[in-house]
């Protein structure tokens, strides 16, 4: 195995930086808005951007955090046992437009999932979802409103994003096998 | 026809011999070192020869409980084991209270031809405890020992009436000795196990209670009461008591309780639920040592078959016993083994004892004159115990498909070949 | 993380570890049974049998619950003796239902044991709703997941259990757990519902309610019947409540802050007052809160992990 690393540090923070502006540009007037992080990474990443907008909004945008694990389509085939995470989201999502943030897109299934298990909080106004990266390979007609890097990937790599808050460094890798 | 047996290790209650055994006709003519032609020869070196075992308590269904064991498959699974004398108790349906039953289940045990059988009578009608049976006729059909076994006559005065009226006929009482009330609705041993899995027990003291009484009514009858399948230290203590008064009383005892404790109750295996119940290490250490000592006279198996479906259900709804004729010479070895006794008290216990209690003086020794009722045994063979090893109608025991080490080989019974393995 | 078990039976045979993990994924569930629509799609497609074949409403309706929450179908079946007096035996009942394909079993029996002979006995999961006197294992996880929450921990409590020891599966599921979670538990109650040989439990038996409910955390007090069986165990329920109730006083013992629980349904002014089965320190109906989270958990470990047992072999 050998890793190549895509993003360092700088860069990452760089994107989240754009990506805070294109969300505030995106909802314009619409204030009556959430984010809502997928577990892990993505709910890491949706505290990073809620932190972003406060530095040039003065407000902090409310935050969720969702597991998903309970949504997955291939809970019953996957190999590994699934430990739930458990999901934090205090406040009503009704009428809400919804952020919602992962660390990568790959098939589409995980936001799949996200959008369903939203729902069963309540009705949202709309849901705009926003990935750091996308490595291409959909098996479902979802696109994100808004990636940080796309990065073209063979099916069998892998893109390990690494965060501070878990992983000791901010860093995102590919990972080539064989 | 006659057959001589060769090379014989002759193992007797009292000495063992290196010889030979010639049989002719149902009897055993002569002992020792033979030169004999003109008969069929069996050589039996490696063996061991004893003479036929006698339980004193078995079931054999017949008549009305067929399904689960019939005279003829009974009489298949003893003589498999080396038995060749059986007490097939009252229990069957109708219940064996009268004359009739009991001649039907000695012609039929003589056409089938391979055992002697001396069904055990009823003491009360229909087992009910009350009123008494017809003793009387069925003694003078052939029944020696008189029995309501699987229940207990809880009724110490109609137990009184039995004894009195027994001993005037000169039989025996086999008591099933069980304080119903006490033992309730107690499908295992009350102690340890009882307490882990929320099944309920039967306390030691059920049995004892019932015991001390039958002491006391030997006591004031001079009856012979012989008590049935003794299970705990408590009673070992009592009929060792008893027997030092010089009481008429002997005891039996059963290979799975000297073999087996309460602990393998957790598993819920219907196939380890009996009555008396498994008891604790301890009281397996006592019937082990009292059938050393003597306190308990012999073993005796309380074969109880029973069909798959009266096992296959819930713990409580499971019907009490195990098929045990042909595990009978394997756990009984395994006491020799254990260097608890040696292989002559091994037919003390198996054969001549039983033969003495019952006064059946023509079996139970290999000896000139004596009918010859034989077994012969290979002590070192190892095996598992299958379906096709097994004779009986049912399978009900936990030794099925498990490592047994003893097997009986070859079974005479009145000079006739009637088991080979 | 796992339960790499087919069934759950009992906790006799459930290691710490697992009774952390049930606890744990109990924690998650929990927050789903506060959402305004209280359900996940996980077991879409599953089908649940809550085989009961003695009468329990609230058990029922809890594991029905849990089994809906979490997108299964749960289907009621309540066998009277009616099958078994048409020749029909357990094992015809459960293969019977098991054939119109069933993932899973919860069952209630009325003889001990029975669970563990249908579980040994069917291809599906099977969970054990209370057989006869000898395991409740569900009940037990909620009262652990109770007294954790109240309580922040498990290690070193005091524990007292009152009541009908010999006849409740609920303290037996408790005992063997409370044991493996470090949990100093107690026992009291008449001497005819104390097994006579209690050695097994591994706790201390008291012999006054004083003795049981000093310096306790947690008092549970367990529901009481006068006879077992047809055998009279107690002479009144009067005598009882006077004799091994819990009132004001005795409560007094306990430490200041202690939880009184009771796995319902309670007689009230038997085992305890209203007075107390309503006050501030009981948390019987947390209990039963907490029951339908703790199902869930344990239903949805249970078929998880079988399922990627399955993609292994």
């Amino acid at each position: 195995m050998n890793e190549k690393e895509i993003l360092n540090r700088y860069e990452l923070d760089n994107i989240i930086v754009r990506l805070s502006f294109q969300i505030v540009e995106k909802l314009k007037d619409d204030t009556d808005y959430a984010i809502i992080g997928i577990k892990r990474r993505g709910a890491i990443l949706a505290d990073r951007i809620a932190n972003a907008i406060f530095k040039f909004k003065n407000v902090k945008p409310k935050v969720g955090y969702l597991d998903i694990t309970l949504y997955r389509d291939d809970l019953t085939e996957i190999s590994d046992f699934p430990k739930l995470l458990g999901t934090d989201i205090s406040f009503d999502v009704r009428g809400k437009t919804i952020v919602l943030i992962d660390d990568v897109i790959f098939t589409g299934r995980t936001v799949r999932a996200a959008i369903d298990a939203i729902l069963d909080f309540g009705r949202p106004k709309k849901i705009i979802f926003v990935s750091l990266v996308d490595r291409g390979h959909r098996e479902f007609p979802i696109q994100p409103d808004f990636v940080g890097k796309y990065v073209p990937t063979n099916i069998e790599e892998k893109i390990n994003v690494k965060l501070m808050e878990i992983d000791n460094i901010d860093s995102v890798v590919i990972e080539k096998r064989g | 026809m006659s057959i001589l047996l060769k090379n014989c290790n002759i193992v007797n209650f009292d000495k063992t011999i290196n010889g030979d055994i010639f049989i002719e006709g149902d009897k055993i003519s002569q002992v020792g070192k033979l030169d004999i032609k003109m008969a069929e020869v069996i050589d039996c070196s490696g063996k061991i020869v004893v003479p036929g075992l006698i339980d004193m308590h078995v079931h054999f269904r017949d008549p009305g409980l067929e399904y689960k064991e019939d005279i003829e498959t009974g009489s298949k699974a003893a003589v498999a084991g080396g038995v060749t004398t059986c007490l097939p108790m009252a229990n069957t349906k109708p219940v064996n209270d009268n004359s009739y039953i009991t001649t039907y289940m000695i012609d039929k045990a003589k056409k089938v031809g391979l055992i002697d059988i001396y069904p055990v009578g009823a003491i009360t009608k229909g087992l009910d405890g009350n009123e008494l049976a017809e003793i009387g006729e069925m003694r003078s059909a052939g029944a020696i020992a008189f029995s309501d076994d699987g229940k207990p006559v809880m009724n110490s005065e109609v137990m009184r009436r039995a004894a009195e009226y027994i001993k005037g006929l000169d039989g025996i009482i086999l008591s099933h000795s069980e304080d119903k009330d006490l033992a309730g609705k107690g499908v295992i041993n009350d102690g340890k196990i009882s307490t882990i899995t929320g099944l309920k027990g039967i306390p030691a003291e059920a049995e004892e209670i019932i015991i001390a009484r039958d002491i006391l009514i030997s006591k004031l009858t001079g009856a012979h009461f012989h008590f049935c399948h003794v299970s705990t230290k408590g009673s070992v203590d009592l009929i060792r008591y008893g027997k030092s008064l010089g009481l008429n009383i002997t005891a039996e005892a059963a290979p799975h309780h000297f073999s087996l404790t309460e602990d393998e109750l957790l598993s819920y295996d219907t196939n380890f639920k009996m009555n008396p119940p498994l008891r604790t290490r301890e009281d397996v250490e006592a019937i082990k040592n009292a059938i050393k000592d003597g306190t308990i006279d012999c073993i005796a198996t309380d074969h109880a078959p029973h069909h798959r479906d009266e096992k296959f259900v819930e713990f409580d709804l499971a019907a009490f016993g195990i098929i045990g004729l042909q595990t009978l010479v394997p756990l009984t070895l395994e006491l020799v083994r254990q260097n608890i006794f040696d292989i002559n008290h091994f037919v003390k216990v198996t054969s001549y004892n039983p033969s003495r209690i019952l006064k059946l003086n023509d079996r139970g020794e290999i000896a000139p004159g004596k009918l010859a009722d034989l077994a012969i045994i290979d002590m070192d063979k190892e095996y598992i115990f299958d379906e096709n090893l097994n004779r009986s109608k049912s399978s009900n025991t936990p030794f099925l498909n498990k490592k047994l080490k003893g097997i009986n080989c070859i079974t005479i019974k009145s000079g006739k070949i009637v088991y080979q393995l | 993380m796992s339960l790499s078990r087919k069934d759950l039976t009992g906790l006799i045979d459930v290691s710490k570890d697992e009774i952390l993990t049930i606890l744990e994924t109990a924690e998650k569930f929990k927050e789903i049974n506060q959402r305004e629509i209280k359900k996940v799609p996980t077991l879409k497609g599953k089908t649940i049998v809550n085989l009961f074949f003695e009468p329990s409403t609230r058990t029922r309706t809890s594991f029905e619950i849990a089994g809906k929450r979490l997108s299964a179908d749960t289907i009621n079946f309540t066998a009277s003796a009616s099958s078994t007096t048409k020749g029909e035996t357990l094992i015809d009942t459960v293969k019977n239902i098991e054939s119109m394909g069933v993932d899973m079993f919860v069952v209630r029996h009325y003889y001990s044991g029975s669970v563990k002979f249908i579980a040994e006995n069917t291809r599906a999961h099977v969970i054990n709703a209370g057989d006869g006197t000898n395991e409740h294992p569900t009940q037990s996880l909620l009262d652990l997941f109770t007294i954790k929450e109240k309580k922040g921990r498990l290690e070193g409590l005091n524990v007292a259990i009152i009541g009908d020891i010999t006849h409740s599966r609920v303290a037996r599921s408790n005992a063997w757990a409370m044991k493996k979670l470090g949990i100093n538990l107690k026992l009291y109650g008449p001497n005819t519902m104390i097994p006579k040989d209690y050695e097994p439990f591994g706790c201390t038996v008291c012999s006054s309610i004083d003795e049981a409910v000093e310096d306790c955390d947690v008092i549970m007090m367990l529901r009481i019947q006068l006879e077992r069986q047809g055998i009279a165990l107690l002479p009144s329920l009067k005598e009882y409540s006077k004799l091994f109730g819990l009132n004001k006083d005795r409560l007094k013992k306990a430490k200041k802050d202690a939880i009184i629980m009771h796995p319902g349904p309670i007689n009230r002014g038997v085992e305890l007052p209203s007075l107390l089965a309503d006050c501030e320190q009981s948390v019987i109906l947390d209990q039963v809160e907490n029951g339908v989270a703790v199902r869930m958990a344990v239903i949805y470990l249970l078929t998880i992990q079988n399922a990627n047992q399955k993609l292994e072999a």
